[in-house]
């Protein structure tokens, strides 16, 4: 079932959680709204299932318009991130509620519900889990049955409200490629909420960023991280250096170094902010020709598995700056803290500083694990 | 003589000892011996003296008065603290906290000052009795008085052991059972009701005990006619007054006896229906 979101607005007290926010969610997608806390994607998606209603806007499910609807009656299956399974109830009957709780002329017969329940608990492979209390499950397992239950009662859509949050990092990896099998075997549009860069990329098939109750971004993963839209997304998504600049008549100077900006062919004189990911940046034992290089040295050295991680700053400016490169290449000419080396950003993407909120105060920024 | 073996191993937390012996000698003090007297002074008599006092018709009669308007005001307190709790717990609405307040009240006004007001408001010529009369109810001095003072005694019990369950119930968890297609009764039903029921039994216990030992405010509104409004406790009580210490005794131990059977059977009730037991 495709999902239309038409102009939502939502306000708790002062707080605008969302603020016009229009979306189109595609039938069979597995979509993820990303973004920092307090930037109303969790709410975005509690409207969507009916769980919190819009002070403004609609929500339309294959065109017809389910913003009035109660959540029992708009089909959806809900995945909370603390899983909000029935404690009392064994596993089976947690995924047998939405079966028992039906109509009596709906409702299937005891051994319909048997052999369903037993067949989603064969999908989560926890069949042999059922006799179990929740209170006895691993929080992944418990995860696992919770979207069981969700799927029991054959919802047009899934939703899911930080799936992995409260899991440590190794069963987020597993589940969240588990995850993405099982929306390959099912299809059903599906929409989860995550803080997680990395859970983004790696599951959805496109990537809301949101910032601020605004959509910063709407993309396939590739999109949004090769070609970020605004200065938010190219801080949230993966590590980034970020450098004072200006921009004149079509180019950008960061120190001695010149960008050219033709889509910033009327800018005079005005600050701009230059962001660079640390491995498009190269290091240079010797400077370049054609202002294309920085003079640095290097502060740290920090080996990280497959890459090594070096910190320089930036000799006259005194800017630091993260570069990574992988470890073969440092091996070749290993560099030491001391050394003066030249840097030279391969891919930079200037942004006009005409808002300077987005500005983080540190000079390299990210979140989580590096990409 | 071979020695003890001296390291036990150790207990993770600290202090089972102590604190044992120390509840267990408090305990001691102030509810076993006291009980331990009851039951000394009734050894006084012979079997048959015993028994005939303890099944005196009149004795009978305020059992059952003391029981049953026990059970059917701690079945009132459960129903409506729950409800109480409920409201408290669940809604917003200007005067909550006094409202919260007032539940305690009971608690803390002396229980012969309830029972002289309520037998005020109850009389045939009181507030709420001059309603009634024409009805052809009547509360005051009769069994029915007897039920409106426990369980106004007994109100606060339920309400206070519910409330805070209900406090920790995720809302998550009703949000999920209403995604799955359940309706509010159902939520009620099968995922709130469970959840409290072990509070709503505690609170149900604790109303029903109280009950069976309040004397003070049900005296001076159940008129206390022998074999219809008397309760055990004045019973006790009077045959103290004509210093019939042994036949007060025998009636106390019987009383105790019986509480004690129920509070079990009620806390056996309690382990079965926990979670997961079902």
């Amino acid at each position: 079932m495709s999902i239309d979101i038409q102009g939502l607005y939502k306000r708790f007290g002062e707080f605008v959680a969302l603020d016009h926010i229009s979306l189109a969610i595609p039938e069979g997608q597995l979509v993820a709204l990303l973004g920092p806390s307090g930037c109303g994607k969790t709410t975005l998606l509690r409207i969507i299932a009916g769980l919190e209603y819009a002070d403004q806007g609609q929500v339309l499910f294959n065109g017809e318009d389910a913003s009035r609807r109660h959540v029992r009656e708009r089909g959806v299956g809900f995945v909370f991130q603390h899983y909000a399974l029935f404690q009392h109830m064994s596993v089976f009957e947690n995924v047998a509620f939405g079966l028992r709780v039906r109509p009596r002329a709906t409702r299937p017969s005891e051994a319909q519900i048997r052999a369903k329940v037993g067949a989603l608990l064969e999908l989560v492979q926890l069949s042999w889990l059922g006799d179990r209390l929740p209170s006895q499950l691993s929080g992944g397992q418990r995860q696992r049955i919770a979207l069981a239950r969700a799927l029991a009662v054959e919802p047009r859509v899934l939703l899911l409200d930080e799936p992995f949050g409260a899991l440590d990092t190794k069963v987020r990896k597993e589940l969240r490629r588990w995850l993405r099998r099982l929306h390959d075997e099912l299809h059903i549009t599906s929409v989860f909420v995550t803080h997680d860069q990395e859970e983004a990329l790696e599951v959805a098939d496109r990537i809301v960023v949101m910032n601020r109750g605004h959509i910063e971004q709407v993309g396939s993963p590739e999109e949004v991280y090769e070609s970020p839209a605004t200065p938010f997304v190219y801080q949230f998504l993966g590590h980034i250096n970020l450098f004072h600049s200006r921009v004149h008549a079509g180019w950008a100077r960061v120190g001695h170094l010149r960008v050219r900006v033709p889509e910033y062919g009327d800018a005079e004189h005005a600050p701009a902010l230059a962001y660079v990911r640390p491995h498009d940046i190269d290091v240079l034992r010797e400077p370049e020709d054609g202002d294309t290089t920085l003079p640095a040295t290097v502060q740290r050295v920090s080996s990280l598995g497959s890459t090594v991680r070096l910190e320089v700053m930036q000799t006259p400016g005194g800017e630091f700056a993260e570069v990574e490169m992988t470890r073969e290449r440092y091996a070749a000419d290993p560099l030491r803290p001391g050394d003066l080396v030249f840097v030279k950003p391969r891919h930079l993407r200037i942004f006009l500083n005409e808002d300077p909120q987005p500005v983080a105060p540190m000079h390299w920024h990210g979140d989580g694990d590096g990409i | 003589m071979r020695m003890m073996p001296r390291s036990r191993p150790p207990r993770v937390l600290p202090g089972f000892g102590l604190t044992l012996g120390f509840s267990l000698a408090y305990l001691g003090l102030i509810v076993l011996i006291p009980l331990a007297m009851a039951f000394l002074r009734a050894f006084n008599l012979d079997w048959n003296e015993f028994w005939a006092i303890v099944t005196a018709p009149r004795v009978l009669a305020s059992y059952r008065l003391t029981f049953g308007a026990s059970l059917i005001a701690a079945l009132i307190n459960t129903g409506f603290g729950l409800i109480v709790a409920w409201v408290l717990v669940r809604y917003p609405f200007p005067g909550k906290r006094l409202i919260d307040a007032l539940v305690d009240l009971p608690f803390a006004l002396p229980t012969a000052v309830a029972g002289i007001t309520l037998t005020t408001l109850y009389a045939g010529n009181g507030w709420i009795g001059q309603f009634l009369k024409p009805l052809d109810i009547k509360v005051a001095f009769t069994p029915l008085g007897v039920v409106v003072a426990l369980t106004f005694i007994g109100l606060p019990f339920v309400v206070r052991t519910v409330q805070p369950v209900l406090e920790d119930l995720e809302a998550e968890v009703e949000e999920a059972a209403a995604s799955l297609g359940a309706r509010r009764w159902q939520i009620f039903q099968r995922i709130i009701f469970p959840a409290i029921r072990p509070a709503l039994l505690t609170g149900f216990t604790l109303a029903f005990a109280r009950a069976i030992g309040e004397y003070g405010s049900v005296i001076f509104i159940a008129g206390n006619l022998p074999m219809v409004s008397e309760i055990t406790p004045l019973l006790i009580v009077s045959k103290l007054e004509q210093y019939d210490y042994n036949g007060a005794a025998a009636v106390a131990v019987v009383m105790l006896v019986l509480s004690f059977l129920l509070l079990l059977m009620i806390n056996l009730l309690q382990r079965w229906s926990r979670p997961g037991r079902g």
